[in-house]
């Protein structure tokens, strides 16, 4: 358990953006705050990702402005994410943690004793030692959230943590998750599955063609969605 | 064809002239392969992970290098390390020295070429994660080297059979001079000429057998290396 970090609320301000002419997010005024995680919803390229990469830090907004605690250009020491596609170091999985809790700068002497309760807790333990890049896909997804949870984060950002796991797999990182959310992490993930949205979020937010379309409490947006384009994608069709 | 032992008896009895050409060559070569990658290494990963004015002619520039031709090679070191030349003062010309210098030129841009071309699709792969990770530039290319450990020794290997198999450069500059700068390549050259065919089939044996246990032990280093590794 932790106190709440000076990185949150990462709040938007008016953020738009372009690449190559195309306006990927148009004008996002957001507040993500503490508490239960909140899942970013839409239709493939309605910028989700684009948006997370935003929160992390990892990509500048064309206009406006991205604050972390009401500090803008805050680096990523309490922040982590999981990819949709995690690369996995060329090294075994300890060693994959090992690296991350050195890229963070977490005392040497911690380091075996940190590689355990990461391991345990993702269920890795039995694979320690085996190269990160012949794990099958569900246990790089699990092995990436450990690597993400090494750098001890107060957000924790997942891209289509689940896209293309089984059921059993699904579920074991969906588990994972919510530990995460019960220690005190916030978590911020996108999905295209309505389902999970539905198991895990406490906030739902929906973006469609790089806008925010509707936000609310997670019950009331499943059940009684207020926008034509959210009633649309909850009822299945296909938002275009 | 003169009276004399065979390639075969040459190589069998161990002959210790035939020795000394052996391990000098490899001296130097090995040598060579070192000094290129200290150099290449850095440089490669350096221009793999940078963006400046003129990129890509220096990219196109290492790539042409690549293929340099040994006698040019020679014929520029030769002038570097001559009496009259700026690096006269340090007397290099005809000593093995000389010859790892002109084999460190041949190789540099061989292992720098390869080294780009493999940290810079390991970068596009890891680029996302190590900025997650707010790793400083150092750290970025202290994990890009050890993560393409196994792709590298394929450009050191590619040097080093560039440098064993060259006699142009070696032999202007090391002037083929016997038990001192004589080395299996130039002794081949000088053995073929001279009409003793069994000695110059001998060397050529030994230097095909020598390049391939070098390459043997790298492809088994590698394939244990991968299969801990990943």
């Amino acid at each position: 358990m932790r106190a709440p970090s000076s990185e949150l609320p990462i709040q938007f301000h008016g953020v738009t953006v372009t690449a190559g002419g195309v306006t990927i997010l148009d004008d996002i005024a957001l507040t993500l705050a503490s508490g239960p995680p909140t899942v970013l919803i839409g239709p493939n390229g309605s910028g989700k990702s684009t948006l997370l990469r935003l929160a992390m830090g990892l990509l500048a907004p064309s206009r406006g402005r991205v604050t972390w605690g009401g500090l803008e250009l805050v680096p990523p020491l309490k922040r982590a994410i999981v990819f949709q596609r995690p690369a996995m170091l060329r090294r075994s999985a300890a060693a994959n943690l090992r690296f991350a809790l050195r890229a963070a700068g977490i005392p040497h002497a911690e380091h075996a004793r940190r590689i355990a309760e990461l391991l345990e807790l993702v269920g890795l333990h039995a694979l320690a030692d085996r190269a990160a890049r012949r794990l099958s896909g569900g246990e790089q997804q699990r092995l990436a959230l450990a690597r993400a949870l090494a750098r001890d984060p107060a957000v924790l950002f997942l891209d289509e943590p689940t896209a293309s796991l089984d059921p059993i797999a699904t579920k074991a990182v969906e588990d994972i998750i919510r530990t995460v959310s019960e220690r005190n992490i916030k978590v911020v993930m996108a999905t295209h599955d309505l389902g999970e949205a539905r198991r895990l979020a406490g906030e739902i937010i929906m973006l469609h063609r790089g806008r925010i379309v509707e936000t609310g409490a997670a019950a009331s947006f499943l059940d009684a969605p207020q926008t034509a384009e959210a009633r649309a994608f909850l009822a299945g069709e296909l938002l275009i | 064809m003169p009276d004399g032992p065979s390639a075969l008896q040459l190589v069998l009895s161990g002959d210790p002239a035939l020795f000394a050409i052996v391990r000098l060559s490899l001296y130097v070569s090995l040598s060579a392969v070192a000094l290129a990658a200290l150099i290449g290494i850095p440089l490669g990963a350096w221009i793999a992970l940078t963006r400046f004015p003129g990129r890509q002619g220096v990219i196109v520039l290492l790539n042409a290098l690549m293929g340099l031709p040994p006698v040019v090679v020679g014929l520029a070191v030769y002038l570097a390390l001559s009496r009259s030349g700026p690096l006269g003062a340090f007397g290099l010309l005809f000593t093995p020295s000389a010859m790892i210098v002109a084999q460190t030129v041949l190789v540099t841009p061989i292992i720098a070429a390869l080294t780009r071309q493999t940290i810079e699709d390991l970068w596009i792969e890891y680029r996302d994660e190590l900025t997650a990770m707010n790793l400083g530039p150092l750290g970025r290319v202290m994990a890009l080297i050890w993560d393409a450990r196994f792709s590298l020794v394929t450009a050191l290997l590619a040097g080093f059979g560039r440098a064993a198999a060259e006699v142009g450069a070696i032999i202007i500059v090391g002037g083929n001079i016997e038990g001192f700068t004589r080395t299996m390549t130039t002794a081949i050259a000088l053995e073929t000429s001279k009409g003793d065919l069994p000695l110059a089939v001998g060397l050529g044996l030994v230097l095909i057998s020598i390049v391939i246990v070098v390459n043997a032990l790298a492809w088994s280093m590698r394939r244990a290396g991968e299969r801990l590794a990943g």
